[in-house]
């Protein structure tokens, strides 16, 4: 019998309806797989096992729904109506939301069956994953060269990834502010899209910077990303931001043929210092995309290498005003101090980890009387260019093919002391982020260490479209073996 | 009349600016669907978005912004079709998100101007600076528990109007007209019901003083809790003659804010310059910018009442009366409506007469309002034809009135109940006549004497015979024909 956790969504939903299976069974194969890279913070296995008892009810009366019966993490940022959502911080530790974000309700909606909630960088500010406060997740991956060494699976989705990764749910949600899709997609060698900004709706998910954070989803396979994608996005009237674009049907543009596709590949992102692996995977890329038809046209995004800079002030900016209402007040931890600046410095120094902290930090200095101007309102106009830098590209070309990641997944340990280092991570997501527009990141194939290195897509906003079309191809190229290959098993 | 202080010397003008909050009147907050009725049990209108649950996003209310709108026409302001939400951010815990969303940079209304009127009749302009949009707060409440605040968040995310003035304003006496007429000028658009009582509209008072002959403007004080026009009188007053001492000293007033205490009567620094929040406003990325369309301002402009201002004028032109008794009817629009009721068919002089000395003074006599007058507007004008076609005097119209206002009955019922028809009945009132005649021989003599002064008396005399009710020309007619 095949290993069910081995299945393709697409694969698995055939096998449902054909009743060769039942979601119970699909359900309790994944339930049954153990944890070994504390990739969860609560498993909800209970409520699994019912949602897919339901399922099965919908399958044998012909009500299935076009999810129905998939199991799926959800990343610990999104609020879940009696299920506990930390965040991965202290602070909400005990919080149970009274309410079900969007993305999670019409995952609901669509039948699909939750397995628990993921591990996460600290609300979502992380690279890496081992800034939690429910422990660091291990890449699922070993390396070939260095099996002894645990990887970081990336952040901050690294949760949502690795279950993916290893078979423990057959596809995940993940939130994506500058890179945190992308970067963990391409550390643990699976599927992640982050789609333009605006097209799913940001309500119930815990804000880290408003204006460049975005759902989307990890999968297995491109058409596993289209499926999930295409649950949980739409307008949303209890997010202004979210827009009234119409959902095409994402799994129809997989449709093979990308001739006379025009693929931009930008200059600024040849970095100086760059491992060379990285470099062949993006020109290996470029050469699949070719052979498949695509034309490969030189372009300029001339304010790149500002986008980091501008990124480090727009999301501290925006995270030290969305986390000022962890206050100890009305919910989440609160620590008694002598009067109520007190509690409230006891509460957030208790409640917060490091890299909250620094980010408050930064935000509430660069948003200060007197630096406002200097940091905030520069990396505002900073803003703009990197978003004409993109419009311009779009004239010459359809979409855009970049590494995900300067390097593939780094030991857990390394880059800690050195902020900067972790943030530089994101060099090539965050501009994206910037720009508002969708992202995805293909397995591509395996670095040095035999760990997995992904190619990132960019596309106009509102094209999903052609990155599952262009992506696609990659994958049928790349043909990346993930499941079977190294991946850490519990002993 | 400017107000000046007197020191030591020399003359100082006092300068005041005002910022007032004004609640919007909408069923729902500014940015959830949560009600906004006053007076409900502690946080029991509060939704997700009001107590800053995580994950929880404003939605902007239409009805706020065509409030808000509605109301910078109403200030002959100017409308900015595009403005922006951004965050004022402070920690507080009746401040669920730890920020408030408001308008900093681009506010919804711009520059507009408005008349106050002054005691002596004449009026002046007062510049408005800007209206913006913002949440109010919730209610911390510190009375309640020895060492422990409660936290009431009903009124959080409620929506506000900042009515920002230009330094126009010169002593207490401006400033309580400014907020008069603000206050009169909101509740005739509909827009905030002005309840100074209720919290639903408050002032922040800026002060400031400068020597008779100066221009350029002094350091100013900002005084909050100021929450009656009375407080305003009393913390302008107290504030001003302060900061003359310290002035007159040599001393510099600090740049601070201060609050009114109105159990003490005292102003009192709450925090200086130094200490002021830093609010690190910036955008809202929760809410796109505010772009309003031409056609739909335009739209509202045209639904726009007739402002107090404009009826005062027209209540003079139309009707011809005095400046002064034109602005005690407009003082709220139900009052004008009244008055224009019973004015219909009327003399209007007589109908503003009688709205404002008759029924104004017996419903202040009663404590009641005018939405809950005994009397309806049709009811008085059912009086004052009775006077009009002579079937009752101006007289007993007074003792049918104070009828009216007891039973609520009409004027025409009372009149035929009680048997108050007027008697113009020639006949009937010369046998009156010869009866006070004849029972007053002594004052005849006089009268026939010379003693013109005692006419009086026998009208009198007749009048009270006719318990009231003889027309009183015509026994002043038939009396002169008989002595």
């Amino acid at each position: 019998m095949t290993d069910l956790t081995h299945l393709t969504i697409a694969d698995a939903l055939k096998s449902l309806t054909a009743k060769e299976i039942t979601a119970t069974e699909l359900t309790q194969a994944h339930i049954d797989k153990p944890d070994i890279y504390n990739a969860y913070i609560t498993k909800t296995s209970e409520q699994a096992l019912e949602q897919a008892k339901e399922s099965d009810a919908r399958y044998q009366n012909g009500t299935a729904k076009a999810l129905d019966g998939i199991p799926l993490g959800i990343k610990d940022l999104f609020c879940t109506k009696g299920v506990r959502t930390t965040a991965a911080s202290k602070i909400l530790e005990n919080f149970v939301p009274p309410y079900e974000s969007t993305v999670t309700q019409k995952l609901l909606e669509s039948g699909s069956v939750f397995l628990g909630k993921t591990n996460l960088d600290e609300f979502g500010m992380g690279s890496s994953n081992t800034n939690s406060a429910y422990g660091k997740v291990i890449n699922p991956w070993r390396s070939s060269t260095t099996p002894n060494i645990e990887y970081v699976p990336g952040g901050s989705s690294g949760g949502s990834a690795t279950i993916v990764a290893s078979g423990l749910a057959m596809g995940a949600t993940g939130t994506d502010t500058g890179g945190s899709i992308r970067q963990p997609a391409g550390f643990c060698g699976i599927v992640g899209i982050k789609p333009t900004y605006g097209r799913c709706s940001r309500y119930g998910v815990i804000a880290y910077a408003s204006s460049l954070d975005q759902a989307g989803v990890f999968a297995r396979t491109v058409e596993d990303s289209a499926l999930l994608l295409h649950a949980i996005a739409g307008h949303d009237p209890k997010d202004s931001t979210s827009a009234t674009q119409p959902l095409p049907d994402f799994t129809k543009s997989l449709t093979g043929d990308i001739r006379g596709l025009k693929v931009g590949i930008p200059k600024e992102y040849r970095l100086k210092d760059m491992p060379e692996e990285i470099q062949k995977i993006w020109d290996q890329g470029a050469e699949w995309l070719k052979s498949a038809g695509a034309e490969i046209i030189d372009i300029s995004l001339p304010h790149t290498k500002s986008a980091l800079a501008a990124y480090y002030i727009i999301a501290p900016a925006e995270a030290s005003s969305n986390l000022a209402r962890y206050d100890g007040v009305r919910y989440g931890l609160r620590v008694e101090g002598k009067d109520l600046d007190d509690t409230y410095a006891k509460t957030r120094g208790a409640g917060f980890g490091d890299e909250v902290k620094r980010r408050i930090m930064t935000g509430t200095y660069v948003l200060s009387a007197g630096y406002y101007d200097a940091y905030y309102k520069k990396a505002q106009k900073v803003r703009r260019l990197i978003r004409d830098d993109f419009v311009s590209a779009y004239e010459q070309c359809d979409v855009i093919l970049t590494p995900t990641s300067p390097s593939g997944a780094f030991p857990i340990g390394e880059k800690e002391d050195d902020p900067i280092k972790m943030y530089l991570n994101d060099v090539f997501t965050v501009p994206i982020n910037i720009a508002g527009l969708p992202g995805i990141s293909v397995p591509a194939g395996l670095d040095t260490k035999g760990l997995p290195l992904g190619l990132q897509l960019i596309g106009k906003a509102w094209d999903e479209e052609t990155l599952f079309r262009t992506a696609d191809i990659i994958e049928k190229a790349a043909d990346f073996k993930g499941l079977t290959l190294n991946i850490r098993q519990a002993a | 009349m400017a107000e000046t202080l007197q020191g030591d010397t020399g003359e100082w003008e006092i300068v005041i600016g005002l910022e007032i909050h004004a609640q919007i009147i909408a069923l729902s907050k500014l940015f959830s669907g949560a009600s906004t009725e006053f007076g409900a049990q502690p946080n029991t209108q509060v939704s997700l978005v009001d107590a800053g649950m995580p994950g929880m996003l404003p939605v902007l209310n239409e009805v706020c912004v065509e409030q808000a709108v509605r109301t910078g026409l109403g200030l002959n302001a100017k409308i900015n079709e595009h403005s922006i939400f951004d965050r004022k951010n402070y920690f507080y815990p009746d401040l669920p998100t730890g920020y408030q969303i408001s308008q900093f940079s681009d506010p919804i209304v711009g520059e507009g101007i408005i008349e106050i009127d002054m005691e002596d009749g004449t009026t002046k302009e007062i510049r408005i600076t800007r209206l913006h949009l913002e949440q109010d707060a919730g209610k911390s409440i510190h009375d309640m528990h020895p060492s422990k605040s409660y936290i009431d968040l009903n009124r959080s995310g409620c929506a506000l109007m900042e009515i920002v003035s230009e330094p126009d304003i010169r002593g207490a006496d401006e400033a309580c007209a400014y907020i008069s007429k603000i206050r009169m000028i909101l509740r005739y658009l509909g827009t905030c019901d002005g309840n100074m009582d209720q919290g639903s509209m408050r002032a922040d008072v800026n002060v400031s003083l400068r020597r008779k002959g100066v221009t350029e403007l002094g350091t100013r004080t900002e005084i909050k809790n100021v929450n009656s026009l009375k407080a305003v009188q009393q913390a302008i007053a107290y504030e001003s003659r302060r900061q003359l001492e310290v002035l007159e000293e040599g001393g510099e007033i600090k740049q601070e804010t201060r609050l009114w205490d109105s159990d003490k009567m005292e102003t009192r620094a709450m925090r200086s310059k130094e200490e002021a929040h830093d609010y690190r406003y910036f955008p809202d990325p929760d809410l796109l910018p505010l772009n309003l369309e031409s056609a739909w301002v335009k739209e509202i402009k045209e639904t726009l009442p007739e402002l107090p201002d404009q009826k005062k004028k027209r209540f003079v032109k139309e009707f011809g009366l005095s400046l002064y008794d034109s602005s005690i009817l407009i003082t709220d629009r139900a009052r004008a409506d009244y008055f224009e009721t019973v004015a219909t068919g009327h003399d209007p002089k007589i109908a503003a007469n009688w709205v404002i000395n008759e029924l104004l003074g017996a419903l202040n006599k009663q404590d009641l309002d005018l939405t809950q007058t005994p009397v309806s507007a049709q009811q008085l004008a059912g009086l004052l034809a009775l006077i009009q076609d002579n079937t009752i005097s101006g007289k007993i119209a007074k003792d049918v009135f104070a009828e009216m206002m007891d039973t609520s009955k009409d004027a025409s019922t009372i009149v035929e109940d009680k048997g108050l028809k007027q008697v113009t009945d020639t006949g009937t009132i010369e046998a009156l006549v010869d009866e006070v005649i004849a029972e007053n021989p002594d004052n005849l003599a006089a009268y026939k004497s010379g003693k013109d002064r005692l006419f009086g008396f026998f009208v009198g005399q007749v009048m009270k015979k006719s318990q009231g009710k003889a027309n009183p020309a015509v026994v002043n007619e038939v009396l002169k024909e008989k002595l």
